[in-house]
């Protein structure tokens, strides 16, 4: 079993949309959530997603898809 | 000796040992080295720092290393110049400028790899690695070299060839990743979950990040042991803007300056200022953005210390101050034809962002102003070159030399007698 851990960021369009939820059930991922902050125009995440490999690939690119922005907990890796 | 005594989570406080860890395992926050201060406070004097090298590492002791250990290319104690000419153009009466262009791979980048290889090293890795467009890839491949480790430099696939000499010279594995800046991104977190690789800014970070005390302490020395009365810095991730100011208060904690509540200003290029967006919006909230400016060097659009940057600008009083892309030109070109200094983009964000919080007043023309600059312009002459006035094209002889002169340059002065 392979661990990330992910921060998902919400657009207010998206706050009312159960993806983390979805994440869990449609690719087999336990979702373990560390903070979050909500609030009524936008809400961020930062969880741990458990699971096979591939389908914590699969899950984020599915989330991605969804208009939700994922990064690392880190923030941005790449500098100048 | 490193007076460092453990990891403390900036989030919810717990605290780690001295470990190649960065985030807390509770809340995923960040870690930040915490200091024994009280011994610090016994042993730290100014004479015992102006007795080190004039290096970075006089300041081995605020560091989580010893200097002993440190891998060292010649890093620090770089020039702080008393910016008259500028000063007086901008309407400031005492402005310096930190030149951080004169580091050995020519940026401040040099202060934070030199701490996280040593931490590195110290910790048994024997493969450096960092995912960068410039100068932390130029940083980490000269440090590596140094030290006789392997280094693997993450770079995006369309990175002009230019910016990429600065790093092979030095003989690392170079990997272009043929992807958007979010998936290189996410791609290096794997990898640094899954490989036992000093990732300089992941799992070194709380290390990594120190290196950038030492500019706040070689400016207040080289002001005589006094503080500034406002600084202006670049921010691209904020870390360096965040340090720079905890060096600061350490060093007036440990009675080496008087606290003089130092304002801290923190420039970034409008095509990509989250943390001054969310300043400007009276928000804690950063919101993530798609970077698009020729400040390569700052184009971090989800800053992991955009928060705690926007805290030290509340605290501090300081202002946040975003630049359009020509004012950063502009600010690089008035830099070097006041001061000879050549700054690369970064450099021209943080003179535009100054000369614009002069203009709106939001600098009191008596402040002692520490303006940073943090790398050098030979990286950047793209973004200057199409602004540059042409050369003169002459024939070999006087007529064709004084035709052209006049017609382009302004008069002659008279002839010698």
């Amino acid at each position: 079993m392979a661990k990330q851990r992910v921060k998902f960021t919400f657009a207010q369009e998206l706050i009312k949309e159960a993806v983390i939820w979805r994440l869990g059930r449609d690719f087999n991922l336990v979702t373990n959530i560390r903070r979050a902050d909500v609030t009524e125009d936008r809400g961020w995440v930062v969880l741990e997603l458990e699971g096979e490999m591939e389908e914590i690939e699969r899950g984020v690119q599915w989330v991605v898809e969804q208009g939700v922005r994922v990064d690392p907990v880190a923030g941005d890796i790449v500098e100048g | 000796m490193s007076f460092a005594k453990n990891l403390r989570c900036r989030e919810c406080g717990r605290v780690y040992p001295l470990d190649p860890i960065h985030v807390c395992e509770f809340c995923f926050g960040p870690l930040e080295v915490f200091y024994d201060y009280e011994a610090l406070r016994r042993t730290l004097t100014r004479e015992r720092i102006e007795r080190g090298p004039l290096s970075m590492w006089r300041y081995a002791d605020l560091l989580p290393v010893t200097a002993e250990a440190a891998v060292d290319i010649g890093t620090g104690y770089t020039p702080l110049i008393r910016a008259s000419r500028l000063g007086r153009l901008l309407g400031l009466e005492r402005l310096y400028v930190k030149n951080d262009c004169q580091n050995p791979t020519w940026s401040f980048k040099d202060r934070v790899v030199s701490l996280a290889i040593t931490k590195a090293r110290e910790f048994e890795f024997d493969t450096l690695a960092c995912a960068s467009t410039g100068n932390l890839a130029n940083s980490v491949a000269a440090h590596a070299a140094s030290a006789g480790m392997d280094a693997i430099v993450f770079i995006p696939a369309d990175l002009e060839q230019g910016k990429i000499v600065g790093s092979s010279v030095y003989g690392p594995t170079l990997v272009a990743v043929d992807g958007s800046y979010d998936e290189v991104n996410r791609l290096c977190s794997e990898l640094s979950d899954k490989y036992p690789w000093a990732f300089v800014n992941i799992n070194m970070r709380p290390y990594y990040s120190e290196g950038s005390k030492t500019l706040a302490y070689e400016v207040c020395e080289q002001l005589g042991w006094r503080s500034p009365d406002h600084c202006i810095v670049p921010m691209a991730s904020g870390s360096l803007y965040t340090k720079i100011y905890k060096g600061l208060k350490e060093l007036a904690w440990l009675g080496l300056v008087e606290w003089r509540g130092t304002r801290m200003s923190g420039a970034q290029a409008t095509g990509c200022s989250p943390i001054v967006e969310a300043w400007e919006r009276q928000s804690m909230d950063i919101k993530p953005q798609k970077p698009n400016t020729i400040a390569k060097s700052l184009a971090i659009g989800n800053p992991a210390d955009g928060y705690y940057a926007l805290k030290v600008m509340a605290q501090s009083g300081g202002q946040g101050v975003a630049v359009s892309d020509d004012e950063v030109v502009e600010g690089i070109k008035l830099l070097a034809e006041t001061e000879g200094i050549f700054a690369e983009t970064a450099g021209g964000v943080v003179i535009a962002g100054l000369k614009r919080l002069v203009e709106q007043g939001l600098i009191d023309p008596q402040e002692l102003v520490v303006a940073f600059i943090t790398g050098a312009g030979l990286k950047t002459q793209e973004a200057v070159a199409p602004r540059l006035k042409p050369a003169l094209a002459v024939q070999p002889n006087m007529a064709s030399f004084e035709n052209a002169f006049s017609e382009q340059a302004g008069a002659l002065p008279a002839a010698r007698k």
